[in-house]
């Protein structure tokens, strides 16, 4: 079994033991998702990032304008600290916090495109599937952020 | 919720990833270089076993109207996470305990209520409250939504 690529340190800080590959697909995944965000904040796929917070029209069009740039602000800043520090050693705490929403909003984004269901990955993943590769990255992901969650966990 | 990631090695090598569940290699690449027999596959032994059934009912207890509409204001508002096939469980445990201070114990129950019967209270108050929780709820990407009671 691999050693854990995340683990708990001292003062909330978290260590990372990242191979250099792992590493350039986080920062390119979070740098995909931070374009997204950008410049299509409405694709179908992110829409799950923005639930609705009322059934009601009106408050909900009003939850909107209230929060609604603030939810994509933190989208951002999370997935900028993910591409930053993507190759250090050791995150602080909220370095940490960043990533445990940013790995989320991947999964999230990721999940959603692939209409992921509970617990179905491994019957869906056959290497000639041409979602294969998006499922594999999920699995990965879902694997990292189990680790991270452990970490932080109290 | 999807109950917990299985034991995946992800290795990324510029063009492919190769991902190895249990002691299997799976490549993903079109022309696969390694073995995809997972029969053996033992995925998730002891982490996937079937949740128990009975929960207690969720902790958050919210005070009925006083029967007259005059009191219509006083009628607090609830905030409900909904089950979703994406959020690990674990995530969702820690997110109730950092956001709302819940024990482990607590988090834990109202994690459990929402993947098996498909949603929970999982605070109340007034109305500004509620959309301060949902707004941070949303911010960890937890799908919640809320209403009067």
């Amino acid at each position: 079994m691999e050693p854990p690529r995340i683990e708990r340190a001292p003062d909330g800080a978290v260590a990372l033991r990242l191979p250099p590959e792992e590493q350039t697909l986080l920062r390119g995944l979070a740098l995909e998702l931070r374009s997204g965000l950008d410049s299509a904040p409405d694709d179908p796929s992110l829409r799950r990032l923005f639930p609705p917070a009322y059934d009601d029209e009106k408050d909900e069009r009003a939850y909107r304008e209230l929060a609604a740039d603030e939810l994509l602000d933190g989208r951002r800043e999370s997935l900028d600290v993910l591409a930053a520090t993507a190759a250090n050693d050791l995150l602080s705490a909220a370095e940490a916090d960043s990533w445990l929403r940013a790995l989320n909003d991947l999964r999230l984004a990721l999940g959603t495109r692939l209409d992921v269901q509970e617990d179905s990955l491994l019957e869906r993943l056959v290497p000639d599937d041409p979602a294969a590769s998006g499922l594999a990255v999920y699995a990965y992901l879902s694997w990292l952020q189990e680790q991270l969650v452990e970490a932080l966990s109290p | 919720m999807y109950t917990r990631a299985p034991g995946w090695v992800g290795v990324w090598d510029g063009t492919r990833l190769f991902v190895t569940p249990c002691a299997n290699s799976v490549s993903i690449d079109p022309q696969p270089a390694a073995a995809t027999d997972r029969s053996s596959c033992q995925v998730g032994v002891g982490d996937n076993q079937p949740m128990a059934s009975t929960v207690a009912p969720g902790e958050v207890q919210v005070e009925q109207p006083r029967a007259v509409d005059d009191f219509e204001l006083d009628r607090p508002w609830i905030v409900i996470v909904w089950n979703d096939p994406i959020n690990l469980m674990s995530y969702v445990t820690l997110v109730f305990q950092k956001l709302f201070g819940y024990s482990k114990e607590k988090a834990t129950r109202l994690m459990l209520q929402v993947h098996n019967e498909g949603k929970a209270v999982v605070s109340s108050g007034t109305r500004e409250k509620a959309e301060h929780d949902v707004s941070r709820l949303h911010a960890h990407g937890l799908w919640a939504t809320m209403r009067q009671d």
